[in-house]
């Protein structure tokens, strides 16, 4: 089973913290990958909070494909960062390319461009250089977004982090999310790696969805360019809180709804039973069967956690207010934040629907019996 | 020189050129003449035969021959009166001195036609060869890495639904504050939620008056007592006037087909009803004879079939193969639907039953753009029927299995798979395995499937098999009792008992289900089109209906 390190806060953290916690958790995964994906960035990202960044890993070929597409389409550079990568010998981890991050200007065209017209570039941006990439393996992209930076690979969590260099020189932002692999029944491909990613929803999860061929099929027939890749049964967790919440609107608390819904007898209690049936029924093929916690950070900020409603996989937060951790496991909340009430930590259940609002100033629970 | 009897017989049919050989034991048979009084088609007949015998009477062997006349049970060599194997004979043996025996060299098609008049049967394709569905297999078990469920212990939610699903995109959603509501009360099709597995079209006239009444019976139970939501469709030819201005009427499917039969009394009985159906059933075809309109045989039109249908006594009641009213898909059939629609205020769901066929497609596309058609059924050709040409039967129709397969592909890639809802028939539960039938077509894409021929199996003990045993439902002599109006054979079928079946076969049905669907992990949502849990271990077909190969 997969662990999961996220910590949301006010002030901006290591990411290392993230991948120390877990390190912690260490019993519960092969240390067969590391996904981290960073939102609201501080160091030297923090005065380029509006410039998209570009996150992948290429050789010298993929290098140049990608300099010559963000040339033709107008992408001007900005900022260019690479990790300071220590090769250690005796690692798990081995040197796959150029990793990088480079934050660009959007094309002169698009400088007056609504959010929404930015956004379908960015993602159709880098859904043709991962189609490049894919056709030769030059390059992986993760990421292409603005305040968001993403780095994934294979070998050991720590091991990987150390190979990033970020024990010297970490990455700093208020919202981490990692993601500690436990390569079960997928070869190690990074497109299948956590967390995913999709114009600002990103999520990742331990465990396995049972209903992701039915899942995936409405994904992709809703015709969306960027539903697609799928190398992850995880991977539609991501989309469907894109679809559910920017495509259809819903406030963020119904995707709880949408992937795990009530009984018909359990909707007849909420206020909005009549909205909410129909809801189920239309979007009958986005249930899922876990067992599966997912946490996600959402566009604005806004860090949730949720479980599947019958077979549940770890999942825990604790903290203070202004720094909180999501974690799978205890020890790896202990971690980051030892020095806090215990006894406030909160396990969510089956009707619970956690979200941290940006600034890490309060936990709600939002329980979907009571609606 | 030659005698004065012919000896080569050359226009008689030996007994080998019979589906079924009695084989009749004179050392056990009484001659009570049971058997010969109850076979349904006359196939055997007592008679008298010399018998020599060697013969010793002394308190020494002093062995004589003799000759004597003995009365036994002869097998007719009349091809119309063949035995179909039912076995009725051995039913009703004291003494275990009779059975019928299945020949499998015979020659009983190349005779069947006398007069120029091709076999007509009732029953399902004859082809007992394990069908498609029966072939697929579950291999998605969950294993550690994705703990199973448990069947006895979780909560399972295996309901479907009939009826047209607006698509989320469409639906007019509201957000006050940070609550959804209906921005409006517009038109929201309407939807039931059932059992996903439903008993499909048998009329009552085709079906006895207890068959049916013990399905219905059924039916009504396993609703209000067991609270297992399934429906049973009324075939062509109406619904009791009683039931249909009864709360139960909910649980029953009307069907209207191209004969419209009893159509004026459910018309007529509307302003009395009480109840919504659960939905409409426009039939367009049927599996086991795609093509072929119905036909109620004149001397099972009784009293109450003649009432309910609207008719008169005694008149062979041919329903077209077609609809008459009917000449395009894109206007009649969508009017059709709009007018049953409306004559229910468009709170029912109506939905259109085809035959398998290559050009299921073409009338997928076109219910995809007609927002008021609720579902398509689509029966395949081991659906069974009442009455049919042997070779509608045996080699018309459309396997279901990749039928279904390519229609709901088809929809996924319109986007419109939950909108949608396909059901599946046609030989569902052939081998008996009705559970995982139902559950490899949801798998496939269904959102639930018909059954007809299995029920009769199972809840009436339906002799019917797939090599011709019985299938005499277009005589109106089944020996059961379950597809004839004759009162001396339909006695013999007890309602209450048909009814307790009923209720064990869904029950049991639940608890297969579960069974499948908890190693699958699958539980709050009925796991249509859930094809990677599906594997064959032949290539092709997995190749057809893109699902694994597994060996």
């Amino acid at each position: 089973m997969c662990r999961l390190s996220a910590i949301t806060a006010s002030e901006y953290t290591s990411v290392m913290e993230a991948i120390m916690a877990l390190d912690t958790m260490k019993e519960g995964h092969d240390g067969s990958g590391l996904g981290v994906t960073l939102k609201d960035l501080g160091g030297e990202f923090e005065s380029l909070k509006e410039y998209p960044i570009l996150s992948g890993i290429c050789n010298p070929v993929g290098r140049k494909k990608i300099d010559d597409y963000m040339e033709a389409k107008g992408f001007k550079v900005k900022f260019m960062w690479e990790p300071r990568i220590t090769e250690v010998p005796g690692s798990s981890v081995t040197k796959r390319g150029q990793y990088l991050a480079t934050a660009y200007q959007y094309p002169d065209a698009f400088m007056d461009k609504s959010d929404a017209e930015k956004a379908t570039l960015l993602m159709q941006t880098r859904l043709d250089l991962r189609r490049q990439g894919e056709e030769d393996g030059s390059l992986y992209v993760f990421t292409f977004w603005p305040d968001v930076l993403t780095l994934k690979e294979v070998g050991d969590p720590l091991e990987v982090g150390e190979f990033f260099g970020f024990d010297k020189e970490p990455l700093l932002a208020r919202t981490t999310l990692a993601q500690g692999r436990q390569n079960t029944n997928y070869a190690i491909y990074l497109y299948a790696c956590h967390p995913f990613f999709l114009q600002g929803y990103c999520t990742m999860t331990n465990g396995e969805n049972t209903a992701f061929v039915p899942n995936r099929d409405y994904l992709l027939s809703r015709k969306f360019e960027g539903y697609n890749g799928y190398n992850s049964d995880s991977e539609v967790f991501c989309h469907i809180m894109h679809f559910m919440h920017k495509q259809l609107g819903y406030p963020i608390q119904y995707y709880k709804d949408v992937i795990t819904p009530l009984k018909d007898s359990e909707i007849a209690q909420r206020p909005e039973k009549d909205a909410l049936l129909l809801m189920k029924r239309s979007l009958r093929q986005l249930c899922i069967d876990g067992p599966n916690c997912v946490i996600g950070f959402m566009p604005d900020g806004t860090v949730f956690m949720t479980q599947d409603s019958k077979k549940l996989r770890p999942g825990i937060i604790g903290g203070v207010p202004g720094k909180y951790a999501l974690m799978s496991e205890e020890c790896g909340v202990d971690q980051v934040i030892p020095n806090r009430n215990k006894d406030n930590d909160i396990i969510p259940m089956r009707y619970d629907f956690v979200t941290i609002a940006p600034g890490a100033q309060e936990v709600q629970v939002w329980n979907q019996l009571a609606g | 020189m030659e005698s004065t009897g012919r000896l080569d017989h050359n226009s008689e049919l030996s007994l080998l050129e019979f589906p079924y050989i009695i084989r009749w034991r004179e050392d056990r048979c009484t001659r009570c003449g049971k058997c010969t009084a109850v076979c349904p088609t006359k196939a055997i007949e007592p008679s008298a035969m010399v018998q020599r015998i060697v013969h010793s009477d002394g308190a020494t062997p002093l062995p004589a021959t003799i000759r004597r006349v003995s009365h036994v049970i002869r097998q007719v060599r009349d091809i119309d009166r063949h035995c179909v194997g039912c076995g009725t004979c051995s039913l009703v043996c004291p003494n275990m001195a009779i059975v019928p025996e299945y020949n499998p060299n015979h020659k009983f098609l190349f005779h069947k036609n006398r007069g120029g008049v091709p076999y007509k049967r009732g029953g399902r394709r004859n082809d007992p060869a394990t069908s498609t569905i029966d072939k697929l297999k579950f291999t998605r078990i969950s294993m550690l890495t994705d703990p199973a469920l448990d069947a006895g212990r979780h909560e399972f939610h295996i309901r479907t639904l009939l009826g047209r699903i607006p698509q989320a995109e469409s639906l007019q959603m509201r957000v006050d504050g940070n609550r959804l509501s209906l921005a409006d009360d517009g038109f929201i099709p309407p939807v039931r939620e059932i059992f996903p597995i439903r008993i499909g079209g048998m009329s009552i006239g085709a079906l006895s008056p207890p068959m049916w009444e013990g399905l219905a019976m059924g039916v009504a139970y396993l609703n209000e007592v067991e609270n297992i939501p399934v429906v049973m469709c009324s075939g062509e030819g109406g619904l009791p006037p009683r039931l249909l201005k009864s709360r139960y009427l909910k649980y029953f499917i009307p069907q209207i087909a191209s004969g419209y039969f009893g159509w004026d009394e459910i018309i007529h009985a509307l302003p009395d009803m009480i109840e919504d159906p659960a939905a409409i059933e426009i039939k367009y075809g049927q599996g086991a004879k795609p093509g072929d309109g119905g036909l109620l045989m004149a001397y099972k039109v009784l009293k109450l079939i003649a009432k309910i249908r609207g008719v008169p006594m005694y008149v062979d009641l041919a329903s077209p193969p077609t609809h008459q009213t009917k000449y395009s898909i894109e206007e009649a059939v969508a009017k059709m639907i709009q007018s049953v629609s409306m004559a229910w205020g468009f709170r029912v769901p109506v939905y259109p039953k085809i035959s398998g066929t290559k050009t299921a497609l073409a009338v997928l596309n076109n219910l995809a753009r007609n927002p008021y058609a609720a579902a398509l059924t689509i029966d395949g050709e081991d659906g069974a029927t009442g009455a049919a040409f042997n070779v509608s039967m045996d080699k018309m129709g459309h396997p279901i299995a990749s039928n279904l397969r390519d229609c709901y592909l088809e929809l996924v890639k319109q986007g419109k798979q939950n909108e949608l809802p396909l059901f599946a028939a046609g030989g569902v539960g052939k081998d008996g395995h009705l559970a995982a039938n139902a559950a490899a077509l949801i798998m496939l894409g269904a959102s639930g499937v018909d059954i007809g021929k299995y029920i009769m199996q199972a809840a009436a003990d339906c002799f019917g098999d797939e090599k011709n045993r019985c299938n005499l439902c277009n005589l109106g002599k089944c020996p059961r009792g379950i597809t004839t109006q004759d009162p001396r054979l339909y006695k013999r079928l007890d309602a209450d008992h048909v009814a307790e079946r009923v209720v064990d076969v869904f029950k049991s049905a639940e608890v297969e289900l579960k069974k499948i669907f908890a190693p699958l992990g699958r539980s709050t949502q009925l796991p249509i089109g859930m094809s990677d849990a599906l594997a064959v271990s032949d290539q092709a077909i997995a190749d057809r209906l893109k699902i694994s190969y597994v060996c």
